[in-house]
């Protein structure tokens, strides 16, 4: 659109303290999308040692699960998985027309059981790293 | 306070200084000078008299005034009184205090969209706003993702132009054989399309829209929903609503909807215009489907 000024923060992301429930949705579930694809690249790779034989698939992932940041990714990586899978439900009865006066209760649902459920991850992940 | 009053106090300085003369434009001028100082004790009497006073902060911008031309923010102090609304507030500020202070505004009562403003942070509408229910000082700014044309004022061609896309008027593939026969539409398809016809054009959704501001051929929610109006409308006949779903299914019509929920948010008539994408969204797929 063209602009005779610059309008500044009345037309850019410097308004995200006034965001709604529903617009803070579409940006979490755009954002761990992206994380996803990325972390795709690296399962990839991370899978693909195998082909070099059984021990070098083995060595690999003990390499990685051995360093303690490894650990706290995947702790994140699950967050994100479990969020954008419950957000895509609740988008998936948006698109069927089903309980959309409650949309934005079903988003704060999904963050509270995103985070209960990587709390409750937390031993899983940090066993015998700790 | 406005640059308005700032100016006025400039002439009243040298009109005092110049030598004592009476011609008809010095009178003039000397009973503009006391009504104006009349006019501003009155103002601080009313200030001083109301028990609450709210601070606007309002946008102003007029490319056509050459110290105007930087947009800024202008203060007013505006006596308070319960069930007072934006709109009240600002004819208040420009019947007071600056006369230059440029906003639209016709019915006051939320039927004629005219007063769609960005009030703390959100779309809505003038005279359907309580100060009492806004945080002070009241920030008002015109519409978001829109040409502002002066102060408040922004320029609605491209919703208009958008509202026309979608053919916004009721067209029956038959009318009835009597030439005063009446179309009736049974109470339940009444009740289906019953809020999609109360937009009032005022564009606030549209502005809320993210997607309509990054992409210019986006119908926007307001004309989506007013194809709905009338897709949904069982007197059309099936004919008329393929074409229209025909439109709306365009790749810049109902697919652009990322359901942020934005335009239902800030509707001030509390159209569910998500709702009623998404149902034109499925009404589309529905009449492109086919089993062979």
């Amino acid at each position: 659109m063209s602009q005779s000024y610059d309008r500044g923060t009345v037309e850019s992301f410097g308004r995200w303290r006034e965001f709604s429930a529903g617009m803070w949705a579409w940006i979490l579930h755009k954002f761990t999308g992206w994380i996803l694809v990325g972390y795709l690249f690296t399962h990839i790779a991370v899978l693909s040692t195998s082909t070099q034989g059984a021990e070098m698939y083995t060595a690999t992932l003990q390499g990685l699960e051995a360093l303690l940041i490894v650990r706290f990714l995947e702790i994140g990586l699950l967050a994100v998985a479990v969020f954008h899978i419950l957000n895509g439900i609740r988008l998936l009865f948006v698109d069927l027309g089903l309980g959309l006066t409650a949309q934005d209760k079903s988003f704060y649902a999904s963050l509270v059981l995103t985070a209960a459920i990587t709390v409750a991850s937390i031993p899983t992940f940090l066993g015998g790293a700790l | 306070m406005s640059t308005q009053i700032e100016e006025q106090r400039e002439t009243e300085e040298e009109v005092e200084t110049e030598p004592e003369q009476e011609s008809p434009g010095e009178r003039r001028r000397a009973v503009k000078r006391e009504r104006a100082a009349q006019r501003e004790q009155e103002v601080e009497d009313a200030l001083d008299e109301a028990e609450e006073t709210v601070e606007l902060k309002v946008f102003r911008y007029d490319p056509e005034v050459a110290d105007k031309e930087e947009p800024r923010f202008d203060s007013f102090t505006v006596p308070y009184h319960k069930g007072m609304t934006v709109l009240d507030a600002l004819i208040y500020a420009r019947d007071v205090y600056d006369s230059s202070l440029t906003f639209r505004h016709s019915c006051r009562q939320a039927v004629c969209g005219s007063d769609a403003l960005f009030v703390n942070g959100r779309q809505r509408l003038g005279c359907k706003t309580q100060m009492g229910d806004l945080e002070w000082p009241v920030r008002i700014e015109p519409l978001p993702h829109q040409d502002v044309v002066k102060d408040l004022v922004v320029d609605m061609e491209h919703f208009y132009e958008q509202m026309h896309a979608v053919e916004p008027y009721f067209d029956p593939d038959e009318t009835p054989d009597g030439e005063l026969e009446e179309q009736r539409q049974s109470p339940e398809n009444r009740e289906k399309i019953k809020l999609s016809t109360r937009c009032i054009w005022c564009g606030a959704c549209m502005s809320s829209c993210n997607i309509a501001a990054g992409d210019n051929k986006y119908l926007g929610p307001a004309a989506i929903n007013k194809a709905y109006r009338f897709a949904m409308d069982e007197r059309e006949g099936e004919s008329r609503k393929e074409e229209r779903l025909r439109i709306v299914e365009q790749e810049h019509g109902v697919w652009r909807c990322q359901t942020q929920f934005s335009c239902t948010e800030v509707c001030p008539k509390d159209i569910p215009l998500t709702e009623h994408i998404q149902e034109l969204k499925r009404e589309a797929i529905k009449s492109n489907l086919k089993f062979w």
